[in-house]
């Protein structure tokens, strides 16, 4: 039986995310793993608006920063547990994703990258200057949700870092596989139809804006999510998150690794989360060198790395 | 083991730099703020710890073994600066971490220092830092809390009891706005107006003109960091505003008169630290042989004074120092004890004396009043 892409994709991140720590010499590795699915998340978001959908945004560290201070501030003001603030923060992205995507998304172009860097923007300078609520710049604790004393009631004695890493990738792993999922289904044809052309999909009987709004508040959903695992894991959060920075981060990422592939963006995400651990030895070369990999990508790759390369080596095959 | 760990960092695509270091006997980490916005902050306290690790192994180092210094650049990130910090602890098994530039970095190192238990000697000013006192948490640079109180008692020796604030939002004003406002009513001062601006701003004269239109405002004082408060300084002359102008210890630093005029900055009072005003301590000072020297040193390796900030790892590397030669040792819970009994340490920026209930040990005198005059500072004092 020959797999389809999609289970190959879930395959590969299972034995990754379940193999690698059996290398893996001490606990500092499965922080920087549990980074990696944590950014993999935000940016398997991505995949479905700009892969799939075609449209651009740079403000997603905005939902990225509701999900991240709803984790910090419901389970202290509405008394509710850190798990369903997950759930409440991605709520809200969705909405507001929703509220904003609705006028804006009826047009075509850049109009979304516009409004949606200046929603990011505005989100971190309410999480900054809202002091009374979020206790300003240097950052506010995050509640623990217990997922050590779940994993220790299931009988499993992980460390706070390794149960994190367990609990991240399981989560990526699902993001994963909704986001295939999404891919075969109707609302991914159209998604696809509109991406090769918004007149030809509106022809075919495509609800062209409504399809774009779909696609804009998953990608919330699942940036939210991301944030609020940051949050929760370190158990502290700054307005840094929601930043402007953080957003461009995100897009290139997935951009890097294959925007239209999400094996690929999560790939773009690994290789960006270890690049800065990697590049220690000379910090102050690492943005000069992000510089130049970003450039000959754009230059020589322009799908990603991964489809790239895994177009070459089918060719040579063949 | 050794080919594990060696598949496993080709697995990985070789997450960490692959040459194992020889082991030294006392492995010291730090993370600071090399690059990124905190840089200015970061920079001086990365190239002072490099520099005084390396006076300390010349002179046999400390009760005979040297120093390992594990330094990593967060860029100012606290995400990263906690995943250094893990770095730290896990893979590199430092016994102490010196570092976290900003009060956002330092937060997210906190966990990471407390579940280890190692000592971790803060660089960043926020009081919540050591208040609540933590177990393995202490801290050098002096509390904004302190800054408003010393330059409130200098008001009040002024006689000024209606004053205008405007503040930065970022950070480092924020929480210094905070502050001050808890703290000002114990000065019999009232605050006639309060004004902000934002961290990217470039002009600020609508706010100062709204402060100078105040009724009775006597003096303004500018808690804030980084470019705005030079800004602030330029609109302040621009608009002629005679009142006495208080900064704060944020830019206490040549670059802010250079950034700000001479001109401008002309008789701007700030608290500011003795390594500053240098030149100008008397001999007779305590302060003064443990400042000249580190700024001797600092200059003739690169060539340009040290800042304040510069000022704080030194401290930080010499609580330390001193608290290893008195333990004997380099285990942390002893190393720990032995800085929460630090006696009488002079550092750069005060003359340190920890306790139980105080893992800051500075007091008030630590800081010095001081005034721009012509360019340069003068004690006001």
């Amino acid at each position: 039986m020959r797999l389809s892409e999609k289970h190959w994709t879930l395959l590969i991140l299972i034995v990754l995310v379940a193999l690698t720590p059996f290398f893996f010499p001490s606990s500092y590795y499965f922080r920087v793993g549990s980074l990696i699915f944590i950014n993999g998340i935000a940016v398997t978001g991505i995949v479905i608006l700009t892969g799939y959908a075609g449209q651009i945004s740079l403000g997603h560290a905005g939902f990225a920063g509701i999900g991240a201070y709803t984790c910090a501030l419901a389970p202290v003001h509405l008394g509710i547990h850190p798990a369903l603030a997950v759930v409440l923060g991605a709520a809200i992205s969705g909405a507001l994703a929703w509220l904003v995507g609705r006028p804006i998304l009826r047009l075509k172009g850049y109009y979304l990258a516009v409004a949606s860097l200046g929603l990011g923007i505005l989100v971190s300078m309410l999480l900054t200057n809202e002091a009374w609520l979020t206790r300003g710049p240097d950052g506010i604790d995050v509640p623990d949700p217990g997922l050590r004393d779940l994993f220790r009631a299931m009988g499993l004695g992980f460390s706070a870092t390794e149960a994190w890493y367990v609990f991240n990738g399981f989560m990526l792993i699902v993001g994963a596989w909704l986001a295939l999922n999404l891919y075969d289904s109707p609302t991914g044809r159209a998604l696809r139809a509109l991406h090769g052309s918004e007149i030809a999909a509106r022809t075919v009987g495509v609800d062209v804006a409504g399809a774009k709004l779909t696609a804009l508040v998953i990608s919330a959903v699942y940036a939210s999510v991301s944030g609020s695992l940051l949050a929760l894991q370190n158990k502290f959060i700054t307005p840094d998150v929601s930043g402007y920075m953080h957003s461009i981060e995100i897009v290139t990422m997935a951009v890097l690794g294959g925007a239209g592939s999400v094996l690929g963006a999560i790939f773009g995400a690994g290789i960006l989360t270890m690049l800065p651990q990697v590049l220690t030895v000379f910090a102050e070369y690492e943005q000069i060198l992000l510089g130049l990999v970003m450039m000959l990508v754009m230059i020589f790759m322009r799908e990603g790395l991964l489809p790239s390369v895994l177009r070459l080596v089918r060719g040579r095959g063949e | 083991m050794k080919l594990i760990h060696k598949f496993a960092l080709g697995a990985m695509t070789a997450m960490a730099f692959a040459a194992t270091p020889v082991l030294a006997e006392i492995r010291l980490g730090a993370t600071v703020s090399e690059t990124g916005p905190a840089a200015f902050l970061g920079d001086p306290e990365a190239k002072t710890l490099k520099l005084l690790v390396e006076k300390i192994n010349a002179a046999g180092g400390l009760n005979g073994e040297k120093i390992e210094l594990f330094l990593y650049d967060d860029g100012g990130d606290p995400n990263k600066a906690r995943t250094f910090a893990t770095r730290l602890v896990e893979d590199d098994e430092v016994q102490a971490i010196i570092g976290g530039t900003t009060t956002g970095t330092t937060m997210s190192i906190i966990p990471v220092a407390e579940e280890a238990k190692i000592p971790f000697i803060s660089l960043a000013g926020a009081i919540e830092i050591v208040k609540p006192v933590k177990e393995w948490v202490f801290k050098t640079p002096h509390t904004d809390r302190m800054a408003c109180e010393k330059i409130f008692t200098d008001m009040k020796k002024q006689g000024y009891t209606k004053i205008g604030l405007i503040s930065g939002t970022d950070g480092f004003g924020a929480s210094m706005r905070k502050q001050c406002l808890d703290v000002v009513a114990s000065y019999g001062i009232e605050i006639v107006g309060d004004e902000s601006y934002g961290p990217q701003d470039a002009d600020m004269t609508p706010q100062l003109t709204n402060l100078k239109g105040k009724p009775g405002i006597q003096a303004i004082m500018n808690p804030g960091f980084g470019q705005g408060p030079s800004i602030v300084t330029r609109n302040y002359a621009q608009l002629g505003i005679t009142l006495p102008f208080y900064q704060s210890h944020g830019v206490a630093s040549n670059g802010f008169i250079d950034l700000a005029g001479k001109k401008a900055a002309e008789g701007v009072r700030l608290p500011g630290t003795a390594l500053l005003v240098e030149s100008i301590l008397a001999d007779s000072d305590p302060q003064k042989p443990v400042v000249a020297a580190y700024v001797a040193d600092y200059k003739a390796k690169y060539n340009i004074a040290p800042t304040t900030f510069g000022g704080y790892a030194h401290d930080a590397l010499a609580i330390y120092a001193d608290a290893v030669k008195r333990a004997g040792s380099t285990e942390p819970k002893a190393v720990r004890d032995a800085i929460e009994a630090t006696k009488g340490l002079i550092g750069t920026t005060g003359i340190v004396t920890m306790s139980k209930d105080d893992h800051l040990g500075l007091d008030l005198s630590a800081f010095r009043m001081l005034e721009i005059r012509d360019g340069g500072w003068k004690l006001a004092e």
